[in-house]
């Protein structure tokens, strides 16, 4: 069991543990306590993941060593944050700079797809016989919202490694949805109203039949299939569906994100943020150039650039962006040197994210890899748990906080340091 | 339009009419095989090779329901009565081919003639020499030895491991001797798949050239001693006093002679296993021990081949228990031992496992023997559903058939099974198995699929309400389609209200309806005219399948 309380949680338990002498007490230290780390202004609401699925080139995007071997005459570009360079195609993003910060030393061990999306997801390394969940799943899970019908995280366009709940249970899994100009998958009734009336009748018959003679109470404690049902039609009717529907913006709005499905899907994510969702992810695939890196890098920036940049103007237009934490990144980078097919391979020794909003510290760059490209320590190391923990720590969340999982092992939130810059 | 008139056609070239010819035989021959595999269905006779339980099974069986009756006497428990013919069929269906029986299926198996669980012993015969069995097990099975990621790149084929287990497992291959393949192959991954056990731990970041010593030791003792030692990779024990970090360390070393080379995974004897322990300061070699029964390690051959032959040893009990609560989990819904990986190396044991497992190691590791105790065990036959309600103790003490959830392959396996009266086995059409193959794959990552976890019961969610409620790929196989879906076909050919609404019934969910069931049904049915029929039973298709018990194993 963990007694790893913090000071609030210890004073506001009073107010729970039948100590009434103490609630005024404990609420006023309490109150001082979050005043002290000014939380009650910047605790973020939201956190939107861009994830750039197969492994984005830092050379080619947020960290050239341009005039460098490793850079095979690939071209820079200035940046708002001064004395840094985005490679080229990057422009919208690069004077949009100070609204975040670039980790240019994330660090990994896993060079495999699924083991380092798995990675990134969760902030753990894959091992039998445990799922960890994703960060979006915790945050739902640490966080949980009240009031909405539609779902509080979501996955726009997701690759072939879906984030997951895992041993949060599946309940803490993303609605996953393609790109937003189609309709919201499994939203409506494949068939008109009376005849969707008569088939819900028709279920409801066999439910009553199925619950007889069985556990009490089977619904609510097993199985919550006619509970989800409920809340599944409650969502199909729900006005704010309205929130995945990108027509309500204006076509400039669309345009500016680049039109693209990617591009749509960023707007779409904050429509959703705007409408209280917890957390959403939006993917955008290609980047696993193992052949001619530096063309199929230029054609994702090209969908990249614009969208991401929007999406951080965007957020400030709509009193956002001090409420979301955005946060681009990638499961790995790619080798600084070039394969015989003029393509990068798997680097996770030295890759770039980018993250910003939610009241972190921006317009700086944190870390750096070597311009020879020979060494495996970049400079500053972030590990892909620091990341996670930074995160959580903006949330106010406890990382040190165990779980148990249903094999009752006890697993912290993250088993990593923040990264003090950010905070 | 005039290039369509018959004035036209006559006056079309040669050539183009050859061409017309051609292509309208091509296309009759086409509709021809694509229906030629539903017409010769399901010819085989169930009968054939029944099993007639010898009187050591049926000694062994006795033995087993003598342990629970003593359980649930011991307890103050009632047992639940026995479940239909049908339940049990729809269960070994479910648990061994992912899939709910077809109606055809059904029918000629209800013209057998012997008692419910005669009728286990006949579909369990029936089931495990048919390659729906053989592929379902081996994806169970994959999941456990080699996980669900692509893994490293080039060195692994997963597709490779799974097929080489799909045909271990329907020549039932003595379980003993594939583990023994899996954990001392040699070669290539593609000649020789039982050596992608060992690949799939190849870290490609990783300076060192071979296989991870560490991740198969996490995975041999899970997977095959159902122990899990990964915490002691870091540290001892911390909840009990019996596993130590030099029992884990032990084990990894047996793999470190592993390594890559351009004859594939191979062993070397000079490579040496150091590790620094938690009170150390610098890393020690570690020479490779049996974590316990030392004296079954074999002292001849390489370091793998000693441990592949330890591990499976007879009188290692832990190999034999560990199968036995796994295979009893694929059948029942839950282990007998819950965490599945997680079984005491000392007694005391539940009811049944440890006859069980002297029963497995008797039949030279006989995966279908396994599977026939099993499913003719009391627990198994039990029903899950009583005139009263059922208390959970009854559950969880084996005396109801516990109500858990279907895997997302059986839940999509079963709605594609129903689209159809007969079974779609390995005699079905190409074109059905490649739809089915993509609408499953579909399926299952929109569902969400627990992957290794798959074992641990979890509720359902809204995304997968949603899904099985509006999706298209459901609705496209419910909708009316004289061609396609049985639904239709059912509504085309059945005689009366009656048998249509209990053949619906039975496709679906394997059980006839109740009498209030059937009464509300029959009316929809006869008060819709003749065209509308079609559509009230795509609309009891849609009721059926989006009830709990269609998701749910009882």
């Amino acid at each position: 069991m963990n007694f790893d309380f913090n000071r609030r949680q210890v004073l506001q338990t009073g107010i729970f543990t039948g100590l009434p002498w103490l609630t005024p007490l404990g609420n006023a230290l309490a109150a001082q306590a979050d005043k002290q780390k000014n939380l009650t202004t910047r605790i973020p609401k939201s956190l939107i993941v861009v994830w750039l699925k197969g492994g984005a080139s830092q050379l080619e995007t947020f960290d050239p060593h341009p005039g460098k071997e490793i850079s095979y005459g690939g071209a820079a570009i200035e940046t708002a944050i001064k004395g840094a360079q985005f490679g080229t195609g990057l422009e919208q993003t690069a004077a949009a700079a100070e609204n975040f910060s670039v980790i240019r030393s994330m660090v990994s061990k896993e060079g495999d797809h699924s083991r380092a999306t798995y990675n990134m997801n969760s902030g753990y390394r894959p091992v039998p016989g445990l799922f960890h969940p994703s960060i979006g799943s915790v945050l739902c899970h640490e966080r949980p919202l009240s009031g909405i019908d539609i779902p509080a995280h979501i996955s726009i366009m997701p690759g072939s490694f879906p984030t997951r709940g895992g041993y949060l249970g599946a309940n803490f899994d993303p609605f996953q949805m393609g790109d937003p100009l189609q309709p919201v998958p499994g939203i409506s009734s494949k068939v008109g109203e009376k005849r969707q009336k008569d088939r819900l009748a028709s279920l409801k018959l066999l439910e009553k039949g199925f619950a007889a003679g069985r556990i009490p109470d089977l619904d609510q404690k097993r199985t919550l299939h006619q509970i989800n049902t409920q809340k599944a039609l409650q969502m199909m009717s729900s006005e704010q569906l309205q929130a995945f529907d990108i027509k309500n913006e204006s076509s400039s709005t669309v345009k500016s994100f680049g039109d693209t499905r990617f591009g749509r899907g960023c707007l779409a994510a904050i429509r959703l943020v705007e409408s209280g969702v917890r957390c959403v992810e939006v993917s955008l695939g290609g980047w696993d150039t193992h052949a001619n890196n530096a063309e199929n890098q230029q054609k994702r920036i090209k969908e990249l650039d614009p969208a991401l940049a929007n999406l951080f103007h965007e957020l400030k237009k709509r009193d956002l962006y001090d409420s979301t934490i955005v946060l681009c990144a990638t499961e790995f980078g790619r080798t600084p040197k070039l394969n015989p097919a003029n393509g990068r391979d798997h680097w996770p020794h030295g890759f770039s994210v980018l993250i910003g909003g939610g009241g972190l510290r921006s317009g700086q760059v944190i870390g750096e890899t070597d311009p020879e490209g020979k060494s495996k320590k970049p400079g500053k190391p972030v590990t892909v748990a620091d990341l996670h923990s930074t995160i959580y720590t903006a949330f106010d969340i406890d990382t040190e906080h165990e779980f148990v999982t249903p094999t009752n092992r006890p697993i912290k939130i993250s088993d990593g340091y923040p990264v003090e810059a950010l905070l | 339009m005039r290039l369509f008139c018959a004035s036209s056609i006559s006056g079309m070239e040669g050539s183009v009419k050859r061409f017309l010819v051609c292509f309208l035989v091509l296309l009759a021959l086409f509709i021809a095989l694509a229906f030629t595999s539903s017409r010769f269905l399901n010819k085989r006779d169930f009968t054939q090779g029944f099993p007639i339980p010898d009187r050591h099974s049926a000694d062994a069986i006795s033995k087993i329901n003598a342990e629970f009756a003593e359980h649930w006497k011991s307890k103050g428990i009632k047992p639940l009565p026995p479940a239909s013919a049908e339940t049990l069929v729809r269960r070994l269906s479910l648990s061994l081919t992912g899939a709910v029986p077809s109606l055809s299926e059904l029918k000629r198996l209800n013209n057998t003639d012997c008692e419910p669980s005669g009728k286990v012993s006949v579909w369990l015969n029936q089931l495990t020499g048919d390659e729906r069995y053989a592929n379902y097990m081996a994806e169970r099975l994959a999941r456990v030895y080699v996980g669900v990621e692509t893994g490293p790149f080039l060195v692994y084929r997963r597709r490779r491991m799974v097929n080489w287990l799909s045909e271990q497992l329907l020549i039932n291959r003595p379980y003993d001797e594939m583990v023994r393949d899996m954990i001392s192959a040699e070669g290539i991954w593609t000649s020789q798949p039982e050596a992608n056990f060992i690949t799939v731990s190849i870290d490609q970041n990783n300076n060192k050239n071979g296989p991870d010593e560490v991740k198969l030791a996490a995975r041999t003792s899970r997977a095959f001693l159902g122990v899990s030692l990964d915490c002691m990779q870091c540290h001892d024990d911390m909840f009990g006093d019996h596993w130590k970090q030099t029992h884990f360390h032990g084990l990894a070393a047996f793999y470190s002679q592993s390594e890559m080379s351009l004859t594939g995974v191979r062993e070397n004897e000079k490579i040496n296993y150091e590790t620094r322990f938690v009170r150390d300061k610098e890393a020690s070699p570690v020479q490779p021990a049996a974590p316990f029964q030392e004296e079954l390690l074999p002292e001849d051959g390489n370091l793998r081949e000693r441990l592949a032959v330890w591990v499976t040893h007879s009188e290692n009990k832990a190999f034999a228990r560990a199968m036995v609560n796994r295979a009893w989990a694929l059948l029942l819904g839950k282990p007998l031992i819950d965490p599945v990986n997680d079984i005491p190396l000392e007694g005391p044991y539940p009811p049944g496992m440890e006859i069980l497992t002297d029963e497995f190691i008797a039949s030279g590791f006989d995966l279908h023997h396994l599977y026939y105790l099993i499913a003719n065990s009391a627990p198994f036959l039990r029903s899950s559903k009583s005139e009263e309600s059922i208390s959970e103790d009854q559950e969880e003490n084996w005396a109801a058939f516990p109500v858990t959830p279907l895997r997302p392959e059986q839940v999509i396996g079963s709605v594609i099974q129903t689209s159809s009266l007969a079974a779609l086995d390995e005699e079905s059409h190409i074109i059905n198995k490649l739809r089915r193959s993509a609408e499953v794959r579909n399926f299952v990552k929109q569902f969400g699929d627990q992957g290794e976890e798959e074992l641990q019961l979890s509720p359902g969610t809204i995304p997968q309400r949603l899904l099985l409620m509006n999706s298209k790929m459901i609705e496209e196989r419910i909708k009316p389609n004289p061609f396609q879906n049985s639904s239709t076909r059912i509504a085309m050919h059945a005689p009366d209200a009656v048998t249509a609404i209990s053949n619906a019934f039975l496709t679906v969910l394997t059980r006839q309806p109740s009498e209030e069931e059937k009464n509300h049904f029959v009316e929809l049915y006869e008060n819709a005219g003749k065209e509308q029929r079609q559509q009230v039973l795509s609309d009891l298709y849609w009721a059926l399948i989006n009830s709990t018990e269609f998701s749910w194993n009882r």
